[in-house]
């Protein structure tokens, strides 16, 4: 294009010109060197960033006051985990009203409870102890004393302790309205049951769609529509699949999916929203992105297989189903868990279908109302007190370590691929 | 040759007594297979018309309300369904600014990474920095919508003062956002600037220009088309994210420029207000699906768009 312009100036300040602009021209190409290191590595510090952030919320110094001190509660003064059952029960029946008394006894008698059982209806309903501020854990660490002088300044009467907000308790207990006895496992559960229920309707169909679309479509104008509309589905926000949801699973079909037409006991059949409802719905969503995957994984399948085993006389399906199928599936695989990976972090679309927020008790069928790990980290992200800011981190971790293994597995499948179809 | 068509000459009387039919056979089994592949294809045709058949049937019952004009809703400044007064914009508005502040960070970013492993990063490095930097694209977006409510708002607030930032602002959600769409950007315009030919590369050197000369003058150029389609499939993404701008940006439509201000994004009024127990047949509900089917619009068309270029771009050099 510029090769003209060099001929104009004499040789000789041609060179000159390029000697006295070359330091120039290359110190500007190290600032940008510099410049795109930098952007790079920022990427890389704002993941850590992140992922320091939510530690440093999960764990740390919290104050509690509790309502009532535990050793005003027998005339001798002993700590509650060395009362044996009969004084706890007459500490319950003292404090508590008559009515929550008997509610207690009609879920299971107070005589048949374990110790454990007791000790935990002691503390949450008498002693009731309330977080009156969490500290993160890097001012826990680094800034001991100040943590330690300011809680026995503003809250005498509470006692600090370092706190492990991601405790086996809270993984195991269901969720409460005390941020302090809340815990993931209906949540957990919830996300489970939507995955696999997930996975069960998107990954045949997935597969299905793709061995069509790339074994046996012909390029006509239906298949071409299948294709293209394929593609752009895989770009629809996901809160639109949630209207989706919302109106063919939650209200249309809601006595199918209530469990009404079953007879699901206490079911209600205008309303749909059921693990099954969130369950059709992420399969719509993952749809597309499972059959994007699983046609390149089959496009990957040499065509020498195919004509080898037409060249024996199998059938078309035969060729699939034993040659191109096992071929792929590695890779097949590999797309369908990335993308279910997805779908198990994806809130927005569950929020509208499922809408039931509060859920103390563990989905038992696919007709149970749910809750999943993301949305209880939305619930508790959205409240104002810091003690619901610490569980919800604790809620991310879990949620992290979840898609962590999800993604591992993928790893581990691919490289296996890998090495045996180079 | 010759011994091959004697026995099939020699074989053609008994031959047609036998009757041999070459033709395919029907296999019912096959049929059925092929039918059954056809409708999982199918299923995804079935999603699309669901979705826009919704979308229209509970707009068109939207607009058909008395208290609904079509030109309101584009031109009404103010959103507030109790009172009947229906008007995208302050939804809107929110939605382009979160829209901005996220291709704020995640272009000149995204496109400074990508010129860094197309250009100067050794493979070692490539095969590092890019496996770590798509971690940030696999985490959901409500981890995000924390981050940006419990650093990101905390950090905009020491910087600029409490008064000035909200505790929830669509500034810090558009930053965090940025935060999520920069592996996109980096990948797909990496991916555009790598299949730029290397002999466009050796030609520039071989005039003697710099390293820098020739990524930022020859390759890039050459790669507008893939950076283009990168930049605007980020903006469709940006425009329907939702959980970030529902945990960060604040509840409540609001008509302002300030970024430093509370405001709902469209997608955001969708997932509070549907998230909360709401009558089926009330102007509410509607009202979400006429918000969702500009939503769906927009992106479709900035998806299309992208596509579009895409495959422009393929065309050029292959």
């Amino acid at each position: 294009m510029n090769a003209s312009e060099p001929s104009n100036p004499p040789p000789n300040e041609a060179v000159n010109i390029m000697k006295d602009n070359l330091p120039a021209r290359h110190a500007v190409g190290k600032v940008w060197n510099v410049v795109f290191l930098l952007s790079t590595v920022f990427g890389i510090v704002i993941l850590l960033i992140l992922l320091g952030d939510i530690s440093n919320k999960a764990f740390g110094y919290v104050a509690i006051e509790a309502k009532v001190q535990p050793t005003t509660l027998t005339a001798s003064g002993t700590p509650l985990e060395q009362l044996s059952k009969d004084q706890m029960i007459v500490i319950l029946e003292e404090n508590l009203s008559k009515n929550r008394v008997k509610t207690l006894i009609k879920e299971e008698p107070l005589e048949e409870r374990s110790k454990d059982d007791l000790l935990s209806i002691v503390v949450a309903e008498v002693v009731k102890p309330k977080v009156k501020k969490s500290w993160p854990l890097s001012e826990s660490l680094f800034n001991k004393e100040a943590v330690l002088a300011e809680a026995a300044k503003t809250y005498p009467k509470a006692y600090v302790e370092f706190r492990n907000w991601l405790s086996r308790d809270f993984i195991s207990s269901p969720q409460s309205s005390d941020a302090l006895y809340a815990g993931v496992r209906t949540a957990i559960l919830g996300s489970l049951d939507v995955i696999f229920l997930t996975i069960l309707f998107a990954f045949p169909i997935g597969i299905g769609a793709s061995i069509y679309l790339q074994e046996y479509a012909h390029d006509n104008w239906i298949n071409r529509i299948i294709q293209t509309n394929i593609n752009n589905l895989a770009g629809v926000p996901s809160i639109i699949y949630g209207m989706l949801g919302l109106t063919i699973f939650v209200r249309v079909i809601a006595s199918l999916t209530s469990g009404y037409m079953f007879g699901y006991p206490n079911s209600d059949p205008n309303n749909g929203r059921t693990i099954l409802s969130a369950g059709l719905t992420m399969a719509l969503l993952v749809l597309p992105v499972i059959i994007i995957n699983a046609q390149e994984a089959i496009k990957a399948v040499p065509n020498s297989l195919r004509e080898a085993s037409y060249g024996i006389g199998a059938t078309k399906w035969q060729t699939v189903w034993s040659h191109v199928l096992p071929n792929s599936i590695p890779g097949i695989l590999t797309g369908t868990i990335l993308s279910v990976s997805r779908a198990f972090g994806e809130t927005a679309p569950l929020v509208i279908v499922g809408a039931a927020t509060y859920i103390t008790f563990d989905p038992n069928s696919i007709f149970s109302k749910f809750t999943t790990l993301p949305i209880q980290v939305y619930q508790w992200t959205s409240r104002p007190q810091d003690e619901f800011r610490n569980i919800a981190a604790a809620a991310i971790l879990v949620l992290l370590i979840v898609l962590l293994a999800l993604n591992t597995i993928a790893i581990l499948l691919r490289n296996r691929y890998s090495r045996r179809l180079p | 040759m010759a011994s091959y068509s004697d026995t099939i000459s020699g074989s053609d009387a008994p031959a047609q007594e036998i009757a041999i039919n070459l033709r395919r056979q029907p296999r019912l089994g096959e049929t059925v297979i092929q039918g059954f592949l056809f409708f999982c294809g199918a299923v995804s045709i079935f999603t699309t018309i669901g979705i826009v058949v919704i979308l229209f049937e509970e707009s068109w019952r939207f607009f058909g309300s008395p208290d609904v004009s079509l030109i309101e809703f584009f031109t009404n400044t103010t959103w507030q369904p109790k009172l009947l007064e229906f008007g995208i914009l302050p939804l809107l508005n929110s939605t382009l600014m979160t829209t901005l502040f996220a291709m704020l960070i995640a272009v000149p970013l995204g496109l400074a990474v990508a010129i860094y492993l197309s250009e100067y990063a050794t493979e070692a490095a490539r095969k590092m920095i890019k496996p770590t930097l798509e971690i940030l694209a696999g985490i959901p977006t409500v981890v995000y919508g924390y981050f940006a409510l419990t650093w990101m708002t905390p950090l905009l607030r020491d910087i600029f003062g409490k008064n000035t930032v909200d505790i929830y602002n669509t500034a810090s959600a558009g930053l965090v956002m940025g935060i999520l769409l920069l592996p996109l950007i980096a990948t797909m315009s990496e991916d555009a600037l790598h299949a730029v030919p290397r002999s466009l590369r050796e030609a520039a050197y071989g005039l003697g220009a710099t390293k820098l000369e020739t990524a930022v003058k020859v390759v890039l150029p050459a790669a507008t088309s893939g950076i283009a389609a990168a930049i605007i499939l980020a903006v469709s993404r940006a425009v329907g994210e939702t959980m970030i701008v529902a945990v960060a940006a604040g509840a409540g439509p609001n008509m302002t420029f300030n970024p430093f201000k509370a405001a709902e994004t469209i997608t955001g009024h969708i997932v509070r207000i549907s998230g909360g127990d709401l009558s089926y047949d009330s102007i509410d509900y509607n009202s979400l699906f006429a918000l969702a089917l500009v939503l769906f619009f927009l992106t479709l068309i900035l998806n299309l768009i992208s596509e579009r270029i895409v495959k422009a771009f393929r065309e050029e050099y292959e």
